[in-house]
């Protein structure tokens, strides 16, 4: 108990000294969690919504198997990125793996599914007399799509901060296409695994307090958001 | 203006419309009344453009519209309010302005017709609050008015009243009437709120079975009834079956369970027919100083009292016969009406509404 105590002391002050490594370590943790969650959102709000709205055969089989990708294990996404980028995979010209951008694409391919599947949940809980009245109102096809995300904006900002939560603590991909390169892809988690291998708990626990802290936030900003 | 032809609606083996025909003339009020579940609410949507019919055609200014898609200028000139309030997540402002947003008015033109309307429905101040916090009759204020904002043609109304209390029903009753009358905007309007077809509409039609078994101006339907069907809808308890069994005085002396009923009907003797009698035509007395020239007097004996407020309904036996009447509260205290009590009934035979004998006949 008192090694823990300690631990968050030092916690503190590792994070108050604004100790650079500690500081890379977010910054990377935050460029690549973000850009993530934007690319994500911007594939999976359109994606959710097309399945929403459009009738087609196997709609439903297809909704399930989305639901099915929520409980997608990172190190599957991890293996099947680092098998697509790595030298003779498909994508392996680009020469992502063990970079930022190798893991922006492990973790956009792992929210994606989870955000779609609750833009669909969020759009689908519309009442139907919401999507009459627009439709009775001369809606185009663009203000009938712009209205229903309007009035769904609450649940799929949800989706946003489920995909960001996914994303920022997820290890498996992180690890096994980015590598946990100090300075470069090292991020929260992976140094976290790392330093705790080590022994160097009090450095943990700081990068703990820290990715808890921005979840925190965000939640908190999206929380203000939703009240006004 | 709009001329409906033969619609079917077949909801995969369901048959809910089974042939509705009917045309609505610019500026009248049109009422559907009857029972729930009859295809009131299916016709509507087709009507809205919001559900294609399985067969038949709706031409509106003579053009048929049952197939156009949804960015059908058409669309437009159509406006919907629906059983339930609708109210999007946002402010009464914004949810007032919807339908002109999508039509591209600029923001100052939107401002000016959105006060106005707050001020039409009495809710001038509230376009900030947030329109999921009103009550269900500011919520269906506020559906109306977008709609209304958007200038449509033709308003469509589903039962709009159903889940409102009376002072938000008459509120509503006067903003459908103002604007059909302000603005001449063509109404059509389900319910199944027989007073509220009444208050409303220049004609009604009755829908049963999924389609119009009878329609026409207001008075005609109610006061002549083509079914036994229709004739309890609308209120007529008293559907007897009888048969004319000869001529008198210009009149027809129908026999019903062995009780001659005189009437002015035109049918030859020896037709069978139905009769209806309104409770509230039959007069009722206890003493025989008070009879009336009235044509028909029948003799009988109080079998039940069933209060409606300060209307009641009584039942009474006459031979083989059981008659309601209609009496006010104060008549049954006075006359000391209960069940036992021998009284008199009399009504005048042109209270005596004849229909045909078929029950699926439609008019």
């Amino acid at each position: 108990m008192n090694d823990l105590l300690t631990g968050v002391e030092t916690a503190f002050n590792l994070i108050l000294a604004a100790d650079p490594e500690v500081l890379t370590i977010t910054l990377t943790t935050l460029r690549i969690t973000f850009t993530s969650v934007l690319i994500g959102t911007l594939i999976s709000i359109p994606l959710g919504a097309a399945i929403t709205f459009r009738e087609f055969w196997g709609k439903k089989t297809l909704i399930s198997i989305i639901q099915t990708l929520y409980a997608l294990p990172t190190v599957i996404v991890g293996l099947l990125c680092y098998m697509i980028l790595s030298r003779s995979g498909p994508l392996g010209d680009l020469k992502w793996l063990f970079t930022p951008n190798g893991m922006i694409f492990g973790q956009t391919i792992l929210i994606i599914p989870i955000m779609a599947g609750l833009t669909i949940a969020a759009l689908q809980a519309i009442d139907p007399i919401i999507t009459d009245t627009i439709r009775s109102l001369g809606a185009t096809r663009f203000q009938f799509l712009k209205s229903h995300l309007r009035e769904a904006r609450f649940a799929i900002m949800a989706a946003i901060i489920v995909g960001f939560s996914r994303a920022i603590s997820e290890v498996g991909t992180a690890i096994m296409i980015g590598g946990n390169i100090k300075g470069h892809t090292r991020v929260l988690t992976t140094a976290i695994s790392l330093q705790t291998s080590m022994g160097n708990f009090n450095l943990s626990l700081a990068l703990g307090i820290i990715l808890l802290a921005i979840a925190l936030i965000i939640n908190l900003i999206m929380g203000f958001v939703q009240n006004r | 203006m709009i001329e409906i032809q033969d619609i079917v609606k077949d909801f995969d083996g369901n048959m809910v419309l089974t042939g509705v025909t009917e045309t609505i003339q610019r500026g009248e009020i049109f009422a559907i009344i009857g029972p729930s579940g009859q295809g009131k609410t299916t016709l509507l949507r087709i009507l809205g453009l919001l559900l294609k019919q399985t067969s038949g055609r709706i031409l509106f200014e003579g053009k048929p519209i049952s197939q156009i898609s949804d960015s059908d200028p058409i669309r437009r000139r159509f406006g919907m309010v629906f059983q339930s309030p609708v109210a999007f997540k946002d402010s009464v402002y914004h949810n007032i302005a919807l339908g002109l947003r999508y039509r591209g008015f600029s923001k100052e033109v939107i401002r000016e017709k959105v006060l106005q309307k707050l001020d039409e429905i009495g809710l001038t101040g509230y376009e900030n609050r947030k329109a999921t916090t009103l009550s269900g009759g500011e919520k269906q204020r506020v559906s109306l008015a977008r709609v209304m904002v958007t200038g449509p043609d033709v308003l469509i109304l589903d039962e709009p009243t159903a889940n409102l209390d009376p002072v938000s029903t008459e509120v509503i009753e006067d903003l459908i009437r103002h604007y059909n009358k302000k603005l001449g905007t063509t109404v059509i309007l389900s319910t199944h709120d027989l007073m509220q077809g009444q208050r409303l509409a220049d004609r009604v039609a009755v829908m049963m079975n999924g389609r119009f078994i009878q329609s026409g101006p207001i008075f005609d339907v109610f006061t002549r009834p083509c079914s036994e069907d229709v004739a309890k809808f609308i209120g007529i308890s008293n559907v007897l079956s009888g048969k004319i069994i000869r001529k008198e005085e210009g009149m027809s002396v129908i026999l019903v369970d062995g009780i001659e009923i005189h009437a002015i009907a035109e049918e030859a003797v020896g037709t069978r027919v139905k009769i209806a009698i309104r409770p509230e035509e039959i007069t009722l007395h206890t003493g025989p100083d008070r009879w009336s020239s009235a044509r028909n007097i029948l003799f009988g004996v109080v079998e039940a009292v069933r209060p409606f407020g300060i209307i009641s309904l009584i039942s009474v036996k006459t031979g083989d016969l059981i008659l309601s009447v209609q009496v006010t509260w104060q008549s049954i205290k006075e006359l000391d009406l209960k069940p036992g009590v021998q009284v008199t009934l009399s009504f005048k035979a042109p209270s005596v509404h004849i229909m045909p004998d078929e029950n699926s006949h439609a008019c």
